[in-house]
């Protein structure tokens, strides 16, 4: 076991944990965000950099403090070990350089694009963003790809979190798809043309934290904020069968896998459940999925129903008697 | 004339094949080590040496060494990074391909004190035809059963392969260099793990210069406190400099580590001068990475000492006033050359070699070379200078390897010594593009 401080907070974790795994124990503001990281793939982390947090002692048998800022979703916990991530001004300001770096060549088509809504960059520009543009140059663009008939790449707005590249490789037989090319000119691709065919290829989206890999069975069909989520759950041969459906009305628009507050997936789906069974009867509903009251999802309809409220309250008497009397 | 460890049968014809090197002593390192020194008094040697690592960080190659994890029953590796390709670097490549037993001596000595059986050398994939001489030389190795099962009787066995790289400047970093070697993508490791605990193929791996092997053969030969007491200081030994630029004589030269800076560029012996008469405006002492700095600190440092031709003394002052040794790439700019346009010219190279997986180093490096193209081409803004700067800050120590730091420290340095050119730039326009024109504002300075 080790002890460490974050931000002034205590907390015991076991050894081998990762100071972003110590700090979504003790939950809260003070969880640095994480782009690249996902929880159930192995291996994934330390590319985006934000959540790059600073270390003022290693340890309690070597008290040194690291030279330069760690990404805290690779870097293990060492007991002693003291992290200031929200209370370190350095911190604070290299996250926003990266934010304004992953925004440079971002084309911020929010107002058209699928993951609005519950997109991690866009909380992420929303909390550590600045609203200045620095970037005056043309912004690098890619043409769109088909991986399929599920699967959009829209690789203009990929961040190159690798998590793609990790799903594939991690609970699929054969990954077709990988990062071809260099530096900004880098891009997800299937060398030469490819398609991405198979049982759980659909996770792709699933851990895409932007608007990069969309479903294109759901694509422009609504808002996320206008649809309802509902746990539910079908006897599936391939898969666990637990998926959280996303419904206007009688109408099952989307199905995804159920994930956590950091956008983590608890299971993998199969394809079968994601795209092919769009009707209620389809599926044995739980419940209303419980959606964080800060996400925009929420914003529709956990509001109570406005009641009984006057329609032309407190006018003016002289406008009142204008006014058609009942 | 300095003593020359590794050049002084460079010049001999034929000593790239294995007779006439045998003839100048080569492969008596082996023959001393195999035979008469354990593993662990060839690392001492080398510790005593003080050698440092050649590559560009001038880590001490006995210390890398001591780290070597040794868990039983798990392989170690020995690779050699002979994937030079620092804009200005040119030694490794004209090395090997003078005198590739040089390198295989060094890697046999080396693999036997870190216990490897299996070594590689990752080569550039542009110099093909330097992979074909080494494969020549270690054919021959083999076959003289200098390499292979039993080397020399002793029951030291070492197989020594050469891969070739594709071509990228990444994959000299090495850790990008061992993804490579194991056939995937080269993108920069996540540390820690270092090699030396989990390197290629998750074994312990030390990663070493082409340089810094081929020194070790000396230091067996005649003892690591013989080579200390070549250089100053913590600088020991000599060092391979690729001279370029406006130059005399451009070329690699072997110096004792010490030469003053003043006689490197000025002695017949060495560079010879600034070419057509003219002066000297700025130096880039190790590599495209490393800071530029102007005629004045290059020659004495900023405490009005002469500047010396040692990791100490290039690096005196930090960043503000010094440089860094790097990987000895010596590149001299004349009154001729235009500043905005070099360094341009160094961030388009980083721009095009980052291999994309971080975002700081992916996003930054392109921004810094599109406003550094603008400025260059007449249509920059007052601003963009300390834009610039700023960009270089947020990239630099936030990224996974160090070509994010690469990147930025040349730029920084190129505004901070030379902000008055940018700016002359930025307000001239018409003047600045036109053919031949060059700042002089600071030259004239300097000679007031």
């Amino acid at each position: 076991m080790a002890k460490v401080t974050i931000d002034g907070i205590e907390i015991e974790v076991e050894d081998g944990t990762t100071i972003l795994q110590a700090a979504r124990k003790i939950g809260g503001k003070i969880v640095p965000p994480a782009m690249c990281y996902y929880g159930p793939l192995k291996g994934s982390g330390g590319k985006c950099r934000v959540c790059l947090v600073k270390v003022t002692q290693g340890s309690a048998k070597d008290t040194r403090p690291m030279p330069k800022l760690v990404a805290s979703c690779i870097t293990h916990v060492q007991d002693g070990m003291v992290v200031e991530n929200t209370t370190n001004e350095e911190v604070l300001n290299a996250r926003k350089s990266i934010v304004e770096m992953l925004l440079i060549n971002h084309p911020l088509d929010c107002p058209i694009c699928d993951q609005a809504g519950e997109c991690s960059l866009q909380d992420l520009s929303y909390e550590h963003g600045v609203s200045a543009q620095r970037f005056e140059e043309e912004r690098r663009t890619f043409n769109k790809v088909d991986l399929g008939p599920y699967i959009q790449l829209h690789m203009t707005r990929c961040i190159l979190c690798y998590r793609c590249v990790y799903t594939a490789d991690q609970i699929t037989e054969k990954r077709v798809h990988g990062v071809l090319g260099r530096g900004d000119a880098a891009e997800i691709g299937t060398y030469i043309e490819n398609v991405v065919d198979n049982d759980f290829s659909g996770n792709v989206i699933d851990v895409c934290p932007v608007g990069a890999l969309t479903d294109k069975t759901w694509r422009f069909k609504n808002r996320v904020w206008f649809t309802k989520p509902l746990d539910a759950h079908r006897d599936c041969p391939t898969c666990s069968g637990k998926v959280t459906l996303w419904t206007r009305g009688e109408e099952v628009l989307r199905v995804t896998a159920r994930k956590d507050q950091y956008n983590e997936v608890e299971e993998f789906i199969c394809n079968t459940c994601r795209f092919d069974k769009k009707e209620t009867s389809d599926w044995t509903i739980e419940g209303p999925r419980h959606i964080d009251s800060s996400s925009v999802i929420s914003a529709n309809h956990y509001e109570l129903p406005v009641l009984n409220v006057p329609i032309v309250p407190n006018l003016p008497v002289s406008t009142k008697k204008n006014l058609p009397q009942e | 004339m300095g003593l020359k460890i590794l050049t002084e049968h460079i010049n001999v014809p034929g000593i790239e094949t294995l007779e006439v090197y045998r003839k100048h002593g080569g492969y008596k390192s082996v023959e001393k080590a195999l035979k008469t020194m354990s593993p662990e008094e060839v690392v001492e040697e080398v510790k005593t040496s003080g050698l440092r690592g050649r590559g560009g960080a001038g880590f001490p190659a006995g210390m890398k060494w001591s780290f070597l994890a040794k868990p039983e029953g798990v392989p170690r590796y020995l690779v050699c990074n002979a994937d030079e390709s620092e804009p200005g670097t040119f030694k490794d490549r004209w090395y090997m391909e003078k005198n590739p037993h040089g390198l295989i001596e060094g890697m046999i000595t080396s693999s036997y004190a870190l216990g490897a059986n299996t070594s590689y050398i990752y080569i550039r994939g542009e110099l093909m035809f330097i992979l074909r001489i080494l494969e020549k030389a270690i054919a021959e190795a083999y076959a003289a059963g200098l390499l292979g099962k039993n080397i020399m009787g002793s029951g030291y066995d070492l197989d020594l392969h050469v891969a070739p790289g594709g071509g990228a400047y990444i994959c000299g970093e090495e850790t990008a260099l061992l993804e490579s070697l194991e056939g995937k993508r080269g993108n920069p490791r996540n540390k820690p793990p270092f090699p030396a605990v989990k390197g290629l193929f998750q074994s312990p791996t030390v990663v070493n210069n082409v340089e810094t092997i081929s020194s070790v053969p000396w230091i067996v030969n005649n003892g690591g406190a013989e080579y200390a007491k070549v250089g100053i200081g913590r600088s020991t030994g000599t060092k391979l400099i690729s001279a370029s630029g406006n130059i005399n004589n451009p070329g690699v030269y072997e110096i004792e580590l010490g030469v003053p800076v003043e006689e490197f560029i000025y002695s017949d012996e060495y560079c010879g001068g600034i070419w057509k008469g003219r002066q000297l405006k700025a130096v880039v002492p190790g590599g495209s990475s490393v800071p530029i700095l102007p005629a004045n600190l290059i020659l004495k440092t900023a405490a009005g000492e002469d500047r010396l031709m040692t990791y100490e003394s290039l690096s005196d002052g930090g960043f503000v006033t010094g440089s860094m040794m790097g990987s000895g790439a010596f590149i001299v700019f004349d009154e001729a050359q235009c500043i905005v346009r070099n360094t341009w010219n160094y961030s388009r190279f980083y721009h095009h070699e980052s291999c994309g997986q971080c975002s700081p180093c992916r996003e930054g490096t392109g921004w810094m070379e599109k406003v550094l193209h603008r400025i260059e081409h007449g249509h920059g803004h007052q601003q963009d200078i300390d834009l610039l700067v700023s960009v270089a800050k947020q990239i630099e120590g936030n990224t996974i390897c160090p070509l994010g730091d690469a990147a930025a420290w040349p730029v920084a340095a190129a505004i901070r010594h030379f902000r008055d050119e940018f700016e002359w730039h930025i307000k001239h326009p018409k003047e600045a593009t036109a053919p031949g024109a060059v700042y002089r504002g600071q030259l004239d300075a300097v000679t007031a």
